[in-house]
């Protein structure tokens, strides 16, 4: 067996055959899972806090029209307790003070004083209520005055809603039915996965190598094997205990979409799943929102299919390898170059600079997929993994997919050969202090 | 026969020079003495003959061969600073450092069974290395050394953590392993083991070879001519037989018989000194004093230091 072969067996087995290993791929899905069930649950849950809105109505039209709805309730105050509660509204009990106007009909304003914060879905129901009510009153008017029989009837036929579908144009002419939030969301998890691999994959690398100098095992090795194929065996290795976890999860996901197609998926899901990783970044695409209403299952299944999915899926695939090659070389050299855990805490930020922040850029980027950041994020090659792979989902012109991938290559490349060299002269060197400087100097070296 | 020669290697790291046109060549089945004060070079050109780092200039042979990248599954190397995976089972580990030097695992496993065996650790074949002592770890370093039978063997500091009763079963070990056609390069600071074990030795300073021979050879050149000699008689007569030409180092009389150092100065021998002696006593035992590879050490360090 060749020696590179052996050491990408043992460095496998060791880690597949870890506890923690396989504990964490199982759980990490459902753990990932849980996370986003939870946020998608607490974004469309009710709200459960008893709330009593106390309203001064300076028309007398509105009582009796504020309905209690479910845990807010509504109750009408007269004047003199107004000005009181207005100055002292803490300790009385209400949650909150609800003014409307005389004046309201014409002047569409009214106000309501809180101490706290009031939450968003509470304003925008009070507002769709008085609107609706005031909209109603003044439309009633208008039809009695006008004296057309069935003329309410006639109008509530004019109400439209318009459903828009997206609908891409394919260069062979063909119209497919897409899906911003689908392709939103597959983007987004995209680039997320990808950074999450290529980080801990290539620290698994760094940490490898610092082990092997550290116990001062590096020695035995390097006089059986050439540096350069302890690391090939140990790169590659690590990657296929990546790409051994990538398809269990695939597995795994494939019997849990086939799980939960079958009970559980409502016809919403995808779009509030959407809805809440938007909400979860604190903004708000409604035109994305609008753009998607798949009233049904399998109308969210066609736009999943309709995702170009062999591409997506090599893409995936070759972004993972590109990044996580890319990066536990470099890895891998900060990993023979220091040789404590400090210096290596120093190192590996400006390393990693470049993933950390295309996982910061990501939002913007799967938000508006052909833009100037976007594409530049896509084409560098030290975010590329990441940025590209959010890109990816929506169809991009051929040859910035091309352009990036052969960018990712030759930036691989070179980096690779500049990380074995740091690798050899690192090694077996104790006791130094190295920072970036010295590293480059490093490279300067012959033989 | 040669089985390996360094000619004219050079090294230079950034602006240190690591070592200078070092040429050594190791006879087949002897044991060869790599000393020399720390931070000589001694390291450097054994990772150069492991080919962990390549010489500037200069060429090593195998077999009279130019070692490539192959040869090294010929070469057994117990580094002076080591260590074992930690996390590993002992003899899991055993096999797999043995397989990266080649060996099939069949072979692996029987072959250092039966090591295990001899050093006692065969108990231990399944425990992980964080559970053993460190003259345990050391063993097993040992035997991960010459399990795949190495024509050459280059021990750095072998009896570094090894007690006195461990140290000698390692000695007979090295010692065997010679007898059966191994050939070992051997580097350390232990002069008595050195004087024990070496067949030959090369002596390394600031990067440059200072001396090179064998052991004996290396011993007597650096003796100081001094005898001890016992007699019987009047030490005044020695003396006075003895003259200028001989110094006198220390001299004691006893009832058992009198003992005399002394020293002759250039241009006399051993037989002129005791024809010198033999009138004024009766010799009882004459006996040249040389130098232990201590003294050779630190004399010929400290005079190549002057220069």
């Amino acid at each position: 067996m060749s020696s590179t072969l052996l050491i990408l067996k043992q460095e496998y087995l060791k880690r597949v055959k870890k506890k923690s290993f396989i504990i964490l791929t199982i759980l990490m899905p459902f753990l990932i899972a849980g996370v986003y069930g939870l946020v998608i649950y607490f974004s469309i849950k009710d709200d459960t806090e008893e709330r009593t809105i106390a309203v001064y109505d300076a028309t007398n039209l509105f009582l009796g029209e504020f309905s209690d709805a479910g845990t807010t309730s509504y109750h009408f105050i007269p004047k003199e307790e107004y000005a009181s509660l207005k100055t002292n509204l803490k300790g009385s009990g209400y949650y909150g003070l609800l003014f409307i106007p005389s004046d309201i009909y014409s002047n569409n304003q009214a106000q309501l004083f809180s101490e706290k914060q009031l939450p968003l879905e509470l304003s925008e129901q009070i507002e769709r209520k008085l609107s609706r009510f005031i909209e109603n009153d003044k439309r009633q008017k208008v039809i009695a005055e006008s004296g057309i029989p069935d003329l309410e009837e006639r109008l509530s036929h004019t109400q439209t809603s318009v459903n828009l579908s997206t609908l891409k144009i394919s260069q062979s002419g063909e119209t497919k039915k897409s899906s911003s939030v689908v392709a939103f969301i597959a983007s987004y998890a995209m680039g997320l996965i990808i950074y999450f691999f290529v980080f801990m994959y290539g620290a698994m690398v760094m940490r490898s190598v610092m082990e092997e100098k550290k116990s001062r095992i590096i020695e035995v090795i390097i006089s059986s094997v050439k540096p350069s194929q302890l690391m090939a065996g140990k790169i590659i290795g690590t990657a296929l205990v990546g790409l051994t976890q990538v398809a269990i999860w695939v597995i795994l996901g494939g019997i849990g979409l086939v799980v939960v197609q079958s009970f559980f998926l409502s016809p919403d899901t995808a779009q509030q799943m959407g809805q809440s990783i938007m909400e979860s970044q604190g903004q708000m695409n409604p035109a994305a929102m609008q753009a998607a209403q798949p009233n049904q299952v399998t109308e969210a299944m066609e736009m999943i299919g309709n995702l170009n999915l062999p591409l997506i899926l090599f893409s995936f695939v070759f972004y993972f390898l590109g990044g996580y090659l890319l990066y536990s070389a470099l890895l891998g050299a900060v990993g023979a170059a220091v040789d404590n855990d400090e210096d290596s805490q120093q190192m590996v930020f400006p390393v990693t600079f470049p993933l950390i922040l295309s996982i910061m850029l990501l939002f913007p980027i799967a938000k508006n997929p052909e833009g100037a950041l976007a594409f530049w994020c896509s084409i560098i090659p030290f975010t590329s993994p990441v940025a590209m792979m959010a890109r990816v989902p929506y169809d991009l012109p051929l040859w910035e997919l091309l352009l990036s991938m052969g960018l990712l290559v030759l930036t691989t490349i070179v980096c690779i050969m500049a990380a074995a060299k740091i690798y050899r002269i690192g090694l077996l060197m104790y006791g130094k202090k190295v920072n970036i400087k010295e590293l480059i100097k490093w490279l300067r070296y012959k033989g | 026969m040669e089985l390996f020669e360094a000619r004219d290697v050079n090294k230079v790291f950034a602006s240190t020079q690591a070592l200078t046109n070092v040429s050594i060549s190791v006879k087949e089945q002897s044991i060869f003495g790599l000393l020399g004060p720390n931070g000589a070079g001694k390291t450097t050109l054994i990772r150069i003959i492991n080919q962990i780092t390549a010489p500037d200039s200069g060429e090593i042979f195998l077999n009279g061969k130019k070692m490539n990248r192959t040869d090294i599954s010929q070469i057994g190397y117990l580094p002076e600073e080591r260590g074992l995976y930690k996390k590993m089972k002992i003899g899991e580990q055993a096999i797999y450092l043995a397989q990266l030097k080649g060996m099939s695992y069949r072979d692996a496993s029987n072959n250092l069974k039966k090591w295990f065996e001899k050093f006692d650790i065969m108990p231990w074949w399944n425990k992980k290395v964080e559970e053993l002592s460190k003259g345990m770890q050391q063993k097993v370093q040992f035997i991960t050394t010459v399990v795949h039978q190495p024509k050459l063997l280059i021990f750095d500091e072998p009896f570094s953590g090894f007690d006195p009763i461990n140290a000698n079963l390692l000695k007979k070990e090295i010692l065997n392993l010679k007898a059966e056609g191994a050939t070992i390069i051997f580097s350390t600071h232990n002069m008595g083991s050195v004087e024990e074990l070496c067949d030959h030795i090369a002596l390394i300073n600031k990067s440059k070879k200072i001396e090179d021979g064998p052991t004996n050879e290396i011993r007597m050149k650096y003796k100081t001519n001094i005898f001890d000699i016992k007699y019987r008689g009047e030490f005044r007569n020695v003396d006075l037989a003895l003259g200028t030409d001989y110094k006198i180092i220390s001299h004691d009389e006893s009832e058992k018989g009198n003992t005399l150092k002394v020293q002759y100065l250039n241009g006399k021998s051993n037989n002129e000194l005791l024809s010198a002696i033999m009138p004024a006593a009766e010799i009882m035992s004459f006996e040249e004093l040389i130098p232990s590879m201590n003294d050779v050490f630190i004399k010929a360090v400290e005079e190549s230091n002057k220069i």
